[in-house]
Parts: C-alpha cells; structure tokens; sequence
C-alpha cells in the first residue's frame, strides 16, 4: 500500500496481504460481494422495467472497496455515504428485502418508500445514509466522530466520498476539524476515476490520499478491487484512529462498471479501460480463483451462487409486491411529535 | 421456466427505443453481467447486460428494429437442462408485471387531502399537530399557563437570558454543547456565552474554526448520533455558508428515512440590522427558514422570549433555528426564574389588547409595534400586538381569532417584503377570514434593497414606528 501511482489507474498497485486467508473469510467476502453485485443487476434490470425511477447508482464493479472495509470494522463504528450506496447498506446487514422495496418505492422499503435509491438507512446497523448532496456527508460523518468521541464509545465513523466529492470545500473543512480536534473518522476516497463523466485528470489537482498532508492527516493509496487490500489498510487505519491518533484517508482505486446512472451511456471511457478492470481485475472473480485453489470445490461455490440469487430473487419479488405507501404516509415524519 | 429477457427503459421518460445490435447468437451461453445488446435511443447507446446466466434459446427481436416498447421480450434464456422447444409462444408484449408509466386517462387527479380555507379544527387537545399544521389547518396552540412563572420574576438582558437557557439544560443533559465560532474562550462574539467555558469546559462549549458549512455538517452528525447541539452562528447573514447543512441535512432527513432518523440541533445566531454594518451583516431570514417543513423556527423579543424559547428549542426532538437580535441582547425585561419556563413552540403571546388593528410581528419589531401601540392609543387608535415568538408552526389560531376581532391587520418585520413572513400572514387572513376584513391587509417592511450602510439610509430601509403608525391608519381609514 501507499505506493504511487498516476491518475491513470495502473495494475501495479501493491498489495500486502499480512496473513492468509481463511476458507470461511474467503466465502464470507465472496458472498458479500456477490449479494452486492447480483443485487445491482438485478436493481438494473428492475429500472429497465419501469418498476425503479428517478436515479439509480449502481455499484457494481466497486464491491470490494465496502466488503473489505467492512470485515475490518468493529460493531459500534458507524458508515455514512453519498447517493452510491446500495452496497454500504447491503453489506451494513440489513435484509435486502428493505432495500430493494425502497428502491421501487413501497411501503416495505427501509425508509418506507420516501426516501429512495439515494436516501436509505440503517441506524441499527450503524447505516447513517444515504445523502444526495456531493460531500454534505462528509461533515456529518465528522459530527459522527465527533459524538463517539464526545460520548467514549470507541467508535469510529467510516465516511465514504467518491473523487468527486473529494473536491468539496466542505470536505477540507472537515479534515481541518477532525485533525484539529482527533475525532475519529476515517475518510475512504472511492476513486472510481470519474465525477460522473468528468475524469480525475480533468477535476482534481494532486492526489486524494494526500490532501489530508496540510493537515498532519496520514493517507494512503490502496487497490480497491483486492479486498484484501482494503481490509488490511482499513484494519490498519482504524488501529490508528481508535489510539486517538486522530483521522485517517484511505484513497481506494477502483472502478464502476457501469454508468454514473442508469441513463449514462459511458461514452468519455474506451471499452479497452473498462474491461481492464471488469474482465482482470474483477474483485469477484479474484476471490472465486482463491477459493477454487484448493479452499472450496465448484459444487461450494455454486451452492453460495445459488443461495445469493435466491436472497435477491426473494427482495425482488418482495420489492413488486409491497404494496405503495398508503397517501397518509405523505404528511408523516416531517417533524418529531412533542408531547404536550 | 425459461428466463425472458425485456426491452429495457434507460430512463424513466424512455417507451421505445432501436435494437440496434445483438452482442451474442442463439446458442451462446451468457453470464450474468455480459453484455448481450446494444439499444439505441434518442439520447444514447447503451448496452444491455444479462442479469441471469443461461443460453440464449432464441433471440426474439431482429437486430436493427426500430421501435422496440420498454418491456417487450427481445430474448429468452435458457437454464440448465432447457431446450428450445421448452420455448412457449413469445408474445410482443411481456406477460410480466411491468407497470404502466403513464396513469390511466379519466382517473381523478390524486390528490392528498388538505385541510384548507376554513379548515379550522377545535377543541383544547389537539392530536396529529405536526400533520395539520403541514395541512394548513387553524388550530388552536398548545395550552400555556404563563402566569404562575411570572410570579417570580428578575430582570435580565437577553443576552443574560439566552446564557441562563443554555447553561440551564446543559447542567441537566450532557448531551447538549455548545459550538461555534468564538463561544468558548471569547465568551462569545456578542457574549452570549459567557462564563459557559469555564463552568462545563472545552468538550461542551467548542470554539470552531471558522468554517460554517462543516461545523453545521458536524453539528447535524453529532445531532444524528444522538447528542443536542447548539450551533451559534455570528450572524444569520454567515449561516447562508451552511444553508444546505440546515436544510438539505437537517429539516429533510427524518422523512428520507421514513421517520428513522431524527436531527435534535438548535441552530441559533444575531439575526436583523443591528445598525450601520452593511448589507451582509443585517440580512433578516425568518422567511427563508420559516418556508422549509422539517424546520422550527423561532425569534425571540423580550429575556422571557429569549429564555422559554431557547429551553424549548433545545428540548425539542427537531431542528430549531433562533433568531436572537443584536439590539436586544443588552434590553432587559422582567423573566421568570423557573428553570422549567419553556414556552411552548407554536404559540404567539398577544402582548398588547387591542379592538381596532392587529399588529403581528416577532423579534425587535414587537417592540417597535409596542411603542406605535402607545402613538395610536394617543390618536384613539386601540392596537392588539401579538408576538409571534414561532415563526413555524406559526400560530394561526391566535392571528386569525385577534383578527375576527379588530378586523384589521398589518404584519411588521424587519425583512424583506416579497415572500416575507407578512406574505404568508396575507395569505392565511385571506384564506380564512376574508368575510371579517373591513380593510386590505398591509405589510410593513425592510426596504426592497440591500441594507445600506449609511445611517441616513439605513433608517428609511428599516421599519420604523412612523411607519407602522402610518400603516395602520391606512387601514382604519384615518390617513
């Protein structure tokens, strides 16, 4: 990790793996990931149908960046995100049934069909959302730090941006605080290597990891299609931060297959840089390599196949069977009732 | 069960698009996530992806057709074991569940229901306040019993007032702080946090950076994990850095997360012209707030206001925005010195009897309407003056009883007249007293211009007593 590279993301990054995985992790990450990205297709193919509408940001092709991260953290950590965050929640361990139901907007969706593809939490989970606006969830993730250091939980928030919101004033503003006051936050750059359809060469000067530096915030440069790179670096990180050391920026490179929405055709990439990625850096397939070299037969990796599909054939049919919110729902939660 | 592939929307305006290119033949095995088409529609080509894994039994649309409808089935997977004679009739149209993008013509329009023009609801308990009052129903404001607390009174400045509330509830709740710029060490920009440094230290009152639009971010995170945060700004003028934190974050979470997710934060800061500062440090922004749902929104005049109001904001499950006023932080008023005086939310005090005019206002235009009050009385002009003290929910009832009555009402305040909060006054009276009115309803105002800085300027730009004087004869018909 930390090893440089250009913007253009190259196969070389390092990664260090400190111990070797077990059968049972390997299977664990698998079958996250798999969930995250069986369950994108499918949200994909539900928006093809009408039955999904406004925006829908998949992410696919990102899933080892939250799976890793995630078999890194500890239960009392919270994760707050931008609008892509059908995998954060997913992987929070909500029951994918909420989620897609959200995403058709009914009744049965975990914010009961108002808040949408962009707008899902899981606060039982440690789920802040969800936020629609590029870098807000930045400072509030930093409020987030801020309350499980104000409260000696020992918690640490994990606030994810993509490199677009890395550009946001409110996000230096952050650092600035969170390195001022040691809140425990660790920043995770998802640089997919576009802001929508504005590349990384295009809107940002320097380099993510390092823009915590003016600040004394370490930051470091990890592939984000290993997962086991990830785990590695977030492990590391959060010991750092859970001594009181303050924050920390992980920049994950990575990549999203698809469009930046559903309606985005992808015409400012080649066809060549995305199957750079989808077809030999697969996160997925790395792991399924690992497993079939001797840690699980192909009847294993078929039954694990089988059961995802099942979970996200059963949140799909559920997601069309919910009924809609019932017109009351519209004059509901704007604001806390305060007994009189 | 062979797997049918449809004709996909890339959008939600999208019905029909060009098939314009298969990827695979019939026969070829798919993986889930294979592109296995390309469609074109007015906008773009986009590719197809397989979302299961199979052989393609058949390819049911020719490649090149033009108007293919969303939803058609343009292939048909075969899984294991399947063959093509397993292959039913494959009709133009899915069979599936796909839903009509457009409703159906001669439904009637849905419509929520709204209370509205004379929606006026009853009766001493009011049940669902929150959902009438977005409804724009006249109901009557929580019961207060005032007077036992003005048995005790002492008197204070505002500003003195405001740091009692403060320090009040976070001597009996931990979880409220205190964040901002200069409150801890400098005591406070104006002083309104003074001595709060030393008495509960520099975890709960923070001096911040100068950094609005991320300590407003934080503030709504801190609030979201549970604590009660104070969030002073300098001046309302400054807040504008972190209006997407207030509004965006803050008043629209808890419907995003279908009520799972509630923000308990007061913001607070010096709101108003407090004289010769120049138009970015004078602006009035009741009627920005106030036009938010999600959001209380409330503006102190006397120390009583500024305490009751404060305990309350900081005691409510919901975003809260005080509006203080540097004027009033050094006017000292009769407060009562119970720590439980919290004035309920939603509730405007008639601060003056009246039979002739309604003067409605908030902030240091009460006082301003106390002292026309007096002129008119002079001129045999009886004026009621009601203190709105909220500003959301605003308190209907109240304005429109005292209006039945006098039958004659002119809104002051010291922002700007389009869109202001006298609009909506305007508005209510005209929707739900129109019959009682004898006159037009008048609003008194901020000139339509930038503060100026000037003194000379500056005092034709803010509502002066004159002025309300004046106004309010116009609608007694005595100018």
């Amino acid at each position: 990790m930390g090893a440089k590279t250009s913007k253009k993301q190259s196969t070389k990054l390092k990664t260090v793996s400190n111990s070797e995985p077990s059968a049972e992790e390997l299977k664990k990450l698998y079958r996250d990931m798999l969930l995250m990205r069986r369950f994108e297709e499918k949200a994909g193919q539900l928006y093809g149908m009408g039955l999904i509408g406004g925006f829908c940001h998949l992410y696919i092709g990102q899933e080892a960046v939250v799976a890793g991260a995630y078999a890194a953290q500890e239960p009392q950590d919270t994760v707050i995100t931008a609008y892509r965050n059908h995998g954060h929640i997913l992987v929070s361990g909500i029951d994918p049934k909420e989620v897609m139901a959200e995403l058709t907007g009914r009744a049965g969706g975990c914010s009961r069909g108002k808040g949408g593809s962009m707008h899902m939490f899981s606060i039982e989970n440690g789920f802040y959302g969800g936020h629609g606006i590029v870098g807000a969830q930045i400072s509030i993730g930093t409020g987030l730090g801020f309350a499980h250091k104000y409260k000696e939980d020992n918690g640490v928030c994990l606030a994810y941006m993509g490199d677009g919101a890395a550009d946001q004033g409110q996000v230096l503003e952050s650092y600035n605080m969170a390195a001022l006051w040691k809140l425990p936050v660790l920043y995770i750059v998802e640089n997919n290597q576009y802001s929508m359809g504005t590349s990384t060469k295009r809107h940002a000067a320097g380099e993510f990891y390092k823009r915590g530096e003016p600040y004394g915030i370490p930051g470091e440069q990890v592939d984000g299609m290993d997962v086991f790179a990830v785990k590695d670096a977030v492990s590391k990180a959060l010991a750092h931060i859970r001594s009181g050391k303050g924050p920390y920026i992980l920049e994950m490179m990575t990549y999203r297959y698809r469009g930046h929405s559903m309606s985005d055709p992808a015409k400012y990439r080649t066809k060549d840089e995305v199957s750079e990625f989808k077809d030999k850096r697969d996160p997925i397939t790395q792991v399924k390599s690992m497993l079939l070299d001797g840690l699980a037969s192909e009847d294993e990796i078929k039954a694990i196949d089988k059961e995802i599909k099942a979970i996200v054939n059963e949140a799909a049919e559920f997601s069309k069977t919910s009924p809609e919110p019932e017109a009351e729902e519209l004059w509901t939660d704007i604001l806390v009732a305060v007994d009189e | 069960m062979t797997i049918e592939v449809l004709m996909p929307a890339l959008s939600p305006t999208m019905t029909e698009g060009t098939l314009a290119r298969w990827l695979k033949k019939e026969g070829d095995t798919v993986e889930a996530g294979d592109v296995i088409a390309e469609i074109e529609t007015d906008k773009a080509t986009m590719e197809v992806e397989a979302v299961d894994e199979g052989v393609i039994g058949k390819l049911a649309v020719a490649e090149g057709t033009e108007n293919v409808q969303v939803n058609d089935v343009i292939a048909v997977l075969l899984e294991d074991g399947e063959n093509a004679s397993d292959i039913g009739e494959v009709s133009a149209s899915s069979s599936s569940e796909a839903p009509a993008r457009v409703s159906e013509e001669g439904e009637s329009p849905a419509v929520a229901s709204t209370v509205n023009a004379g929606g006026y609801v009853e009766g001493a308990v009011v049940e669902n306040r929150d959902v009438l009052y977005a409804q724009g129903a006249v109901f009557p404001p929580p019961i207060f019993d005032e007077a036992p607390f003005l048995e005790d009174t002492e008197v204070v400045t505002v500003r003195e007032a405001l740091c009692n509330a403060m320090s009040e509830e976070m001597r009996v709740d931990e979880d409220v702080f205190l964040l901002g710029e200069e409150v801890a060490e400098y005591n406070g920009a104006y002083k309104v946090s003074k001595g709060m440094l030393d008495e509960f230290g520099p975890k709960r009152v923070v001096d911040s950076p100068i950094t609005e639009h991320a300590f407003t971010g934080l503030g709504v995170g801190a609030a979201m994990y549970g604590l009660k945060p104070i969030i002073e700004f300098m001046s309302m003028d400054f807040a504008m850095q972190a209006m997407d934190q207030i509004i965006n974050s803050a008043a629209k979470t808890l419907y995003m997360a279908g009520g799972k997710l509630g923000c308990p934060i007061v913001f607070r800061g010096q709101n108003g012209a407090p004289g010769k500062v120049g138009a970015q440090h004078s602006g009035c922004y009741a009627s920005w707030y106030a036009h938010v749902p999600g959001l209380k929104v409330v503006a102190p005049w006397s120390a009583a206001d500024a305490k009751g109001l404060m305990k309350a904001a900081i005691r409510d499950p919901n975003p809260v925005v005080v509006l203080e006023h540097e004027l009033l932080y050094g006017q000292s008023f009769e407060c009562p010195v119970s720590e439980d005086y919290s004035i309920p939310l939603g509730r405007a005090k008639i601060e003056r009897e009246g039979s002739d005019v309604t003067l409605v206002s908030f902030s240091i235009m009460v006082g301003k309407c106390l002292e026309a009050a007096e002129k008119l009385a002079e001129q045999g002009i009886s004026a009621e003056v009601i203190n709105l003290r909220t500003i959301r929910p605003i308190d209907r009832h109240t304005i429109l009883e005292s209006v039945k009555k006098t039958n004659r009402i002119v809104s002051v305040e010291e922002g700007w007249p389009f869109a202001g909060i006298g609009s909506e006054i305007a508005a209510m009276v005209n929707e739900h007293a129109f019959d009682y009115l004898d006159a037009p309803v008048l609003r008194v105002c901020s000139a339509d211009v930038p503060q100026p800085y000037a003194g000379s300027l500056e005092a034709l730009a803010v509502p002066q007593v004159d002025e309300i004087v004046h106004k309010v004869k116009q609608v007694c018909y005595k100018d």
